[in-house]
């Protein structure tokens, strides 16, 4: 279902929980669809005793992934012409995160939002913008 | 990464779809797919990033006969010290897509790499940071270009301060 412009307006929000106590499991799925194999994602020894990070952690695509879901949920499949982010924090294991989209403003049949996904203590780890067609 | 074929296929995007929780039927059920705007299966819209599995170098992927940096019976099945910043592979900074037409399987993709931007901070949490753009250009079987995605990259000095 896609979006009506007559129904948006600057300030409307969207939010969708993405995922509840991350699982290591779900980061080697994406792992494996994403062919991204870096070991600080998926391997405990090597990111713990190596890289000095204290456990695995997702990658920001996945994230970013799970973001875009929420986002499609909200716009409308097939409907994204614009999706950008920054990684501001890292996400670990066991993290829920929440992700959000703010309407800036709506013209010429799209609209641009803000997107900002946080974890369960309120941190952003990742912030930006999407930008869709609206009917 | 430059990729010259990257054939976008149903049972990838199936795959990419669970790998972030995602369980819109777009993604792996063509009947449902087929009575939708898009008129069949598309890809989620992140999907462009799993390229990586059609770079035949893509150095965050183990080859055979090759060293690879993660563990086995050690920490890293490579003797050499590392060179530290974040263990080996950086980290992702930022990435953009712009989507000029949603691809969907039957697709075959290139993608064409520019190096863009380099820049330097210093970052309160690991120290020194590079920073390195790329640009990359996916273009379909027609030659069309179909999403243009720009990320940038960064190695730290030292782990991130947690």
């Amino acid at each position: 279902m896609a979006l009506s412009a007559s129904n948006l307006n600057a300030g409307d929000t969207y939010t969708e929980s993405l995922v509840e106590d991350l699982k290591r499991t779900q980061i080697v799925m994406y792992a494996g669809a994403s062919g991204d194999y870096n070991p600080v994602h998926t391997d405990e020894k090597f990111t713990k005793e190596l890289a000095g990070y204290p456990s695995v952690f997702a990658h920001g695509m996945l994230t970013m992934g799970m973001t875009g879901s929420m986002l499609t949920n909200y716009v409308g499949d097939g409907r994204l012409t614009k999706f950008g982010v920054r990684f501001t924090s890292q996400v670990w294991p066991g993290d829920s995160l929440n992700a959000t989209a703010t309407v800036e403003d709506v013209a010429d049949g799209i609209v641009n939002l803000k997107v900002e996904t946080t974890n369960q203590d309120g941190v952003v780890v990742l912030s930006g913008y999407a930008a869709a067609r609206v009917d | 990464m430059a990729v010259d074929k990257f054939p976008v296929e149903g049972s990838h995007i199936m795959m990419f779809a669970r790998s972030v929780g995602d369980d819109n039927q777009i993604y792996y059920d063509s009947a449902y797919a087929k009575g939708t705007e898009p008129g069949g299966v598309i890809a989620p819209p992140t999907f462009a990033q799993s390229s990586a599995q059609f770079d035949p170098d893509y150095f965050l992927r183990p080859k055979p006969g090759e060293d690879w940096f993660g563990s086995g019976k050690d920490a890293t099945g490579i003797k050499k010290k590392s060179s530290g910043g974040g263990g080996g592979g950086g980290l992702h900074a930022e990435q953009h897509f712009e989507y000029h037409r949603h691809i969907g399987p039957g697709d075959v993709l290139t993608a064409t790499v520019k190096q863009g931007d380099g820049w330097e901070k210093e970052g309160k949490r690991s120290g020194k940071l590079i920073f390195s753009e790329t640009i990359t250009e996916y273009h379909d079987q027609n030659g069309e270009l179909v999403i243009t995605a720009r990320g940038v990259g960064v190695r730290t000095e030292r782990p991130v301060d947690q």
